[in-house]
């Protein structure tokens, strides 16, 4: 198991450096020249060349790439061009903002989303199934920032529960965490439905119940467990899809965190912190993929056996 | 003294149609019944009728009886009906390949018994099981106890599932085509396996099958199955000897035999009806060589033929 788990992070080594290349250059290929932000009108060329000179900005693209990296490997990040600070200052006060809203999220996804599908499961067709299943419909189908106003409205606006925006207590934490949330909560809870009745069919589950086994037990311990493996890999996928798609929320919200930290900087030109956030939500998807192999080898010991 | 399981007239239906109708047979201790026929005859389904796991599929036995040591199945409660399943009545699935839970051990697989069904401890139970393993001749039975279904060929993963009947040291095993899903090489040997358990330890088996050279080796009874009613059933040799059904008799001719001649097996022209398109009368009558026109309208009633039942307007074998 755990030379499984240093193979595979291995295999994430090729990955993490294509995707830097792919981020390194999808910057020089957007319209807009950094520079412009960082002198005045009417400087001349010379003190240009000055300011190109200061960022490695007149280097070759391969040089530029290389220098980028090494850096990024040494944790040096680079300086905002806007503030003047540190890159790695600045993404290390974003990022608890944003993990606490994301793993905040996908707990929350997680927990509920599998209670609802093994009770739809369960109570297949009647009418808790469709109950939930309707609530699911228009849970995913609801866009989060729209969501998210509406809840503002009610929860904030009319009862006064909780904080309209902001980040300084847990409560600031509940309406997004239940916007972001509420889509994934709609995901899980179909794909642990879909897969629980599809592993109800298997032949085993019909010799659990020639065993004598009760029906909860085979359900919880049997056909949940076959369930889960399909779950864990929709959950894993969604851990760099919370961090990124959590932007319109922390927007809508006020939150500080990484979509914040992205959108402010795309906005401004500022790349070296574009490069950094989104270097760090592209490492978030790979190491929530990473996760989520790991704790399929652990349900599942025939991707053990495939693996070693 | 009344046998160990009576099926009498049993009626199963499944929404809107009935596939099994009228069927009855009797099995003792110590006895091995081959049920046989074709595939959609409804075999398998008689096996969940009496297991009670009909409601599985989303069916239910309408009319008859099914008594078990005395007691009715038909009308016992879930609950009562599970702890009987897997202790008193054990059940062996076709396809040992797809039988057994990937993602448990073997070894948890068979404990379960123990702990479900006698109470017993992990550890009491793992010792029982261990027991259970060292009797079917399995070798190193604590590293197979170890190791998940993947790892194992299909004859070791249907002996851990016979391993799982028999530790419930039940009266009753049910096997569907035990062998079928097995290479021809290790399905004489689990069939064997299975008969020499149920003569030594004197428990019942009704053994599912379309082989009839399997039933004509081991079994002792027979009943033959034709879309879901009874077309004859009686004692091996009386059945073999002289076949009563032309159904019956066509099975039989299909057996390869040593002096059967190379491009001259025979076969049944045509299959099973669909469960939706049963003829009327009796249902063997379109693919029957001696039907006659009661044959095409009329229900034949079970008669009696020698040591057992047959259901033919002209039964043989002086016709045959």
């Amino acid at each position: 198991m755990i030379g499984y788990a240093v193979r595979r992070l291995l295999m994430l080594v090729p990955v993490f450096l294509a995707v830097s290349v792919v981020i390194f250059l999808i910057l020089h290929l957007i319209p807009g020249d950094p520079i412009d932000n960082l002198i005045r009108i009417g400087s001349s060329p010379a003190q240009r060349e000055i300011i190109a000179q200061r960022y490695g900005l007149d280097r070759s693209l391969p040089e530029q790439y290389f220098i980028w990296l090494g850096n990024v490997l040494r944790g040096d990040l680079g300086t905002a061009i806007v503030g003047q600070r540190p890159v790695s200052t600045m993404i290390l006060q974003a990022l608890p903002y944003s993990l606490a809203l994301g793993g905040a999220a996908l707990l929350f996804s997680a927990s509920l989303g599998i209670l609802l599908g093994v009770i739809a499961a369960w109570k297949r067709d009647g009418w808790a199934d469709q109950l939930i299943m309707g609530g699911v419909l228009l849970g995913s189908t609801m866009p989060t920032f729209w969501l998210g106003l509406l809840m503002i409205l009610l929860f904030s606006v009319h009862l006064g529960w909780f904080p309209v925006s902001g980040a300084r207590n847990w409560q600031s934490l509940v309406l997004p965490v239940l916007t972001i949330g509420l889509a994934g909560t709609a995901l899980v809870a179909r794909v642990t439905r879909v897969a629980m009745i599809e592993a109800q069919q298997r032949d085993f589950v019909m010799l659990l119940h020639a065993k004598g086994l009760p029906r909860w037990r085979i359900h919880l311990g049997h056909v949940l467990r076959h369930a889960l493996t399909a779950v864990v890999t929709i959950l894993a996928l969604r851990i760099g899809w919370i961090l990124g798609g959590a932007v319109t929320v922390e927007v809508v919200f006020a939150r500080p965190g990484l979509g914040t930290l992205l959108i402010k900087a795309l906005n401004q030109h500022d790349y070296p912190v574009v490069q950094a956030s989104l270097l760090m939500l592209a490492m978030a998807v790979m190491l929530g993929t990473l996760l989520g192999d790991l704790i399929q080898a652990a349900l599942d010991p025939r991707v053990r056996t495939a693996m070693s | 003294m009344t046998a160990l399981l009576t099926v009498a007239d049993m009626q199963v239906t499944i929404g809107p149609v009935t596939p099994l109708d009228g069927i009855g047979f009797t099995l003792d201790r110590g006895e091995i019944l081959g049920l046989v026929g074709e595939s959609g005859s409804g075999k398998s389904l008689t096996a969940m009728a009496i297991m009670g796991l009909l409601p599985l599929s989303g069916g239910r036995v309408s009319a008859g009886s099914i008594r078990f040591d005395g007691t009715e199945l038909t009308s016992l409660g879930e609950d009562a009906y599970r702890q009987l399943r897997g202790k008193r009545i054990a059940f062996i699935s076709q396809n040992p390949m797809t039988a057994l839970d990937p993602l448990q051990t073997i070894g948890a697989q068979v404990d379960v018994i123990g702990t479900l069904h006698f109470g017993k401890s992990r550890a009491e139970a793992r010792r029982r099981t261990l027991e259970v393993l060292t009797q079917l001749r399995i070798p190193e039975a604590a590293a197979i106890c170890a190791s998940y279904p993947h790892q194992l060929s299909g004859g070791m993963k249907q002996r851990i599932v016979i391993a799982m009947a028999l530790a419930g040291e039940p009266d009753l095993i049910i096997a569907d085509e035990p062998t079928t899903a097995l290479d021809v090489t290790v399905q004489a040997q689990i069939i064997h396996l299975l008969a020499e358990l149920v003569r030594e330890r004197g428990m019942a088996l009704l053994l599912i099958t379309h082989d009839m050279g399997v039933v004509a080796q081991c079994c002792d009874r027979v009943a033959v199955l034709y879309a879901g009613r009874l077309a004859e059933a009686a004692a091996i040799d009386p059945l073999f000897a002289a076949p009563a059904h032309p159904y019956t008799q066509a099975l039989i001719a299909c057996i390869p035999r040593d002096d059967t001649r190379k491009g001259t097996l025979a076969g049944i022209p045509g299959t099973v009806p669909a469960v939706s398109a049963y003829p009327p009368g009796c249902r063997y009558h379109p693919r029957c060589p001696q039907a006659q026109d009661i044959c095409r309208t009329t229900v034949p009633d079970s008669r009696p033929r020698p040591s057992g039942v047959v259901a033919c307007h002209f039964p043989g074998p002086t016709n045959g």
